[in-house]
C-alpha cells in the first residue's frame, strides 16, 4: 500500500492520559489532565488542589506577625521575598519607615534568595531535558547560600528572618566576607553553566521556538517574572515599582523578546548576572542603624485596604490586605506569580508533542505550593 | 493619568459608579453587577484608559454581600484601578465573567467559584479547581464552619 492510502485507512483518537500528579517533571503534586492525539497535545488542563492549606483563610484567624511565617510555604525558594512582601505591607499601612540598614540587607537577602532559587531551577531545567549533571552543579553552588543564610537566620529554607518594622536579628559577623566569597565563586561558575547548558546543541533544539508565548497573551494572561520578560513585556517590580534600596542600585531589566523557552532559559540567566551586581553594589557598604524599628506587640492596621508587591523569583507576588482595624485582617489575598503564569499554559503548549510540555514547563519554573498556596 | 482625569472618563461609562479614594492607594470604581461586562470592555478598548492588564482578581465576602475585586494596571500608561462587584444573592450569586477581557480571569474566576461559590455567566468552564468536585460549601465565606480541620479563636 502507499503511504497515502495507508494514511487515511489508519485513524487516529484522542485519549486522556494523566501527567501527575506524581510526575519527576512536575517539580510537585501537579496534576495535568492531557488530551492527546498520539505525541500531539490537544488540551491541557490543569487539576489543583494536593498541597492546597488555604493559607488565605488561615491568615484570616493570625496576628500579623504570624502571618509572615506562613508566607514561607508558599514560594518555598523565595522564602525571604515573600516574608518581605507582607512585612512591606504592613509597614505601609502602618507609615513605619524602616532604617537604610534594614533596606540593604533585606535587599542583599533577598537577592542571594532570587540566585539560590535561579540555581535550582537551572539545575532542575538540565534534568528535565535529560542532562542529570546539571543538578548537581546547580546544587554544589547553591549549597553556599544556603550556608550563609544557615549563619545568619539559623534556618535554609524557610528563614523567617524578616518581622514587620525590620528584621529578627543582626547580620551574622560573616555575612558580608562570606557573600563575597560567594560572588566571587560563582562569577567563576555562570560561564561554566554556559558552557554546559546554554550552547549545547540538543538543549538549543529542544527550546529554540518550543512553547512561544507572545507579548499580548502574556498581557492577557497576566503573566509576570521572568516569563513575561522572555516576551518582551517589562514587568520588573524592582524597575516598576522600587521598595527597599532597588531604588539606590543601579541594574538592568532583562528583556528579550522570541518568547521562547529558550528566551526564558537566558532571561534567566542574564538575571543572576544582574542579583550579583545588586549584590556587589551594596555589600561594601551596608549603613549603621536600627535593625528593628519599635512595633506595638499586638499590630492593628488602619482601616483599608493595602496592596504591596514583591518581584518574587518567578514573578509578582502581591499582598492584598484588608483591614477592618483589628489585630486580625479581614481579608488577605496572596496573588502569586506561578498561579497566573500557569493559566497560560494550556494556550502555548496546544499542538505541541509532550516533550515539549516537558522543556516549556521546565522554563516557566513553577513551584506547586505557590499555585496551591 | 491622575485619578482625577481616570474617575472623569470612566464615569462617563456607565451609570450609578461610586467612586472613592479613601482607605486604598488606588481609585476604587463600584460597579453596578449589570453593568459589569460593558464597562470593563470599554475599560480595556478605551483609547485613553486601555486597562489591558488585570493583574490580582480577588473574591471577596463583605459579611452581607459577596463580590469581586480587580487591580487593573494599563501596561501602556501605567496607571492603576480597582474594581468592584458585589452581589447580595448569597443562595445563587452569580456574576458576568470577564475571560474574554482578560484571559487570566478565566482561572481566577475558578479560584473565587472554588472558594466564594460565586458562578461567572459565560464562563467556558466552570469546576472545582481546587477542592474535590463533591465538596459541600464555599471555605472562604465567612459563615463557612468545619469543626474538624479549622481552629477557630
Amino acid at each position: 500500500m502507499a503511504d497515502q492510502e495507508l494514511e487515511t485507512k489508519i485513524k487516529t483518537e484522542e485519549y486522556f492520559v494523566n501527567m501527575g500528579p506524581q510526575h519527576p517533571a512536575a517539580h510537585g503534586v501537579l496534576r495535568l489532565l492531557l488530551t492527546i492525539d498520539g505525541e500531539i497535545i490537544k488540551n491541557v488542563e490543569p487539576d489543583l488542589g494536593y498541597i492546597h492549606r488555604s493559607i488565605e483563610k488561615m491568615c484570616e484567624r493570625d496576628s500579623y506577625q504570624q502571618i509572615v511565617h506562613l508566607t514561607d510555604r508558599m514560594d518555598y525558594l523565595s522564602s525571604n521575598i515573600n516574608n518581605e512582601a507582607v512585612c512591606l505591607a504592613v509597614e505601609k499601612a502602618l507609615e513605619i519607615e524602616v532604617s537604610d540598614r534594614v533596606k540593604v540587607i533585606r535587599t542583599i537577602i533577598s537577592e542571594l534568595t532570587r540566585i539560590a532559587s535561579h540555581c535550582l531551577w537551572w539545575g532542575v531545567m538540565g534534568m528535565d531535558l535529560g542532562a542529570l549533571t546539571t543538578y548537581f552543579y546547580a546544587f554544589r553552588d547553591r549549597e553556599y547560600i544556603n550556608d550563609i543564610f544557615e549563619e545568619t537566620c539559623g534556618a535554609r529554607l524557610t528563614m523567617n528572618y524578616n518581622a514587620p518594622g525590620g528584621l529578627m536579628f543582626d547580620i551574622h559577623p560573616n555575612f558580608v566576607k562570606r557573600t563575597k566569597d560567594f560572588i566571587k565563586h560563582f562569577k567563576t561558575k555562570i560561564p561554566e553553566y554556559d558552557r554546559l547548558v546554554t550552547g549545547n546543541v540538543i538543549f538549543q533544539k529542544r527550546t529554540k521556538g518550543v512553547g512561544v508565548l507572545t507579548k499580548e497573551d502574556a498581557i492577557s494572561y497576566g503573566v509576570t517574572g521572568p516569563v513575561a520578560r522572555g516576551s518582551g513585556l517589562s514587568s520588573d517590580v524592582r524597575k516598576l515599582h522600587p521598595y527597599s534600596a532597588y531604588d539606590r542600585v543601579d541594574f538592568k531589566e532583562a528583556l528579550l523578546t522570541a518568547g521562547d523557552t529558550f528566551a526564558r532559559y537566558e532571561v534567566r540567566i542574564m538575571e543572576l548576572w544582574e542579583s550579583i551586581s545588586i549584590i556587589e553594589q551594596l555589600i561594601d557598604n551596608i549603613p549603621e542603624g536600627e535593625i528593628k524599628a519599635t512595633t506595638k506587640a499586638v499590630i492593628k492596621l488602619p482601616k483599608g485596604e493595602y496592596y504591596q508587591r514583591v518581584e518574587a523569583a518567578r514573578g509578582e507576588l502581591g499582598v492584598y490586605i484588608n483591614s477592618t482595624g483589628t489585630k486580625n485582617p479581614y481579608r488577605v489575598k496572596f496573588r502569586s506569580p506561578g498561579f497566573s503564569n500557569l493559566s497560560v499554559l494550556n494556550h502555548i503548549t496546544k499542538g505541541s508533542k509532550i516533550a515539549d510540555l516537558v522543556a516549556t514547563m521546565a522554563s516557566f519554573d513553577f513551584v506547586i505550593p505557590d499555585i496551591d498556596r | 493619568m491622575k485619578n482625577e482625569d481616570l474617575q472623569n472618563i470612566i464615569n462617563g461609562l456607565g451609570e450609578n459608579l461610586e467612586f472613592s479614594t479613601e482607605e486604598s492607594e488606588f481609585l476604587n470604581v463600584l460597579v453596578p453587577k449589570e453593568q459589569l461586562h460593558t464597562i470593563c470592555s470599554q475599560l480595556k478598548s478605551n483609547k485613553d484608559l486601555k486597562f489591558d492588564y488585570a493583574f490580582c482578581i480577588t473574591g471577596m465576602d463583605w459579611g452581607k454581600e459577596l463580590g469581586v475585586i480587580y487591580h487593573l494596571n494599563s501596561t501602556e500608561f501605567k496607571h492603576e484601578i480597582v474594581v468592584k462587584v458585589k452581589t447580595e444573592d448569597r443562595e445563587n450569586p452569580t456574576l458576568d465573567s470577564v475571560h474574554d477581557i482578560w484571559q487570566t480571569a478565566e482561572f481566577h474566576e475558578l479560584e473565587i467559584y472554588d472558594f466564594f461559590g460565586i458562578k461567572f455567566n459565560n464562563h467556558p468552564k466552570l469546576r472545582r479547581l481546587f477542592l474535590t468536585p463533591d465538596w459541600e460549601g464555599f471555605p472562604l465565606r465567612k459563615d463557612y464552619v468545619d469543626e474538624a480541620n479549622m481552629i477557630i479563636k
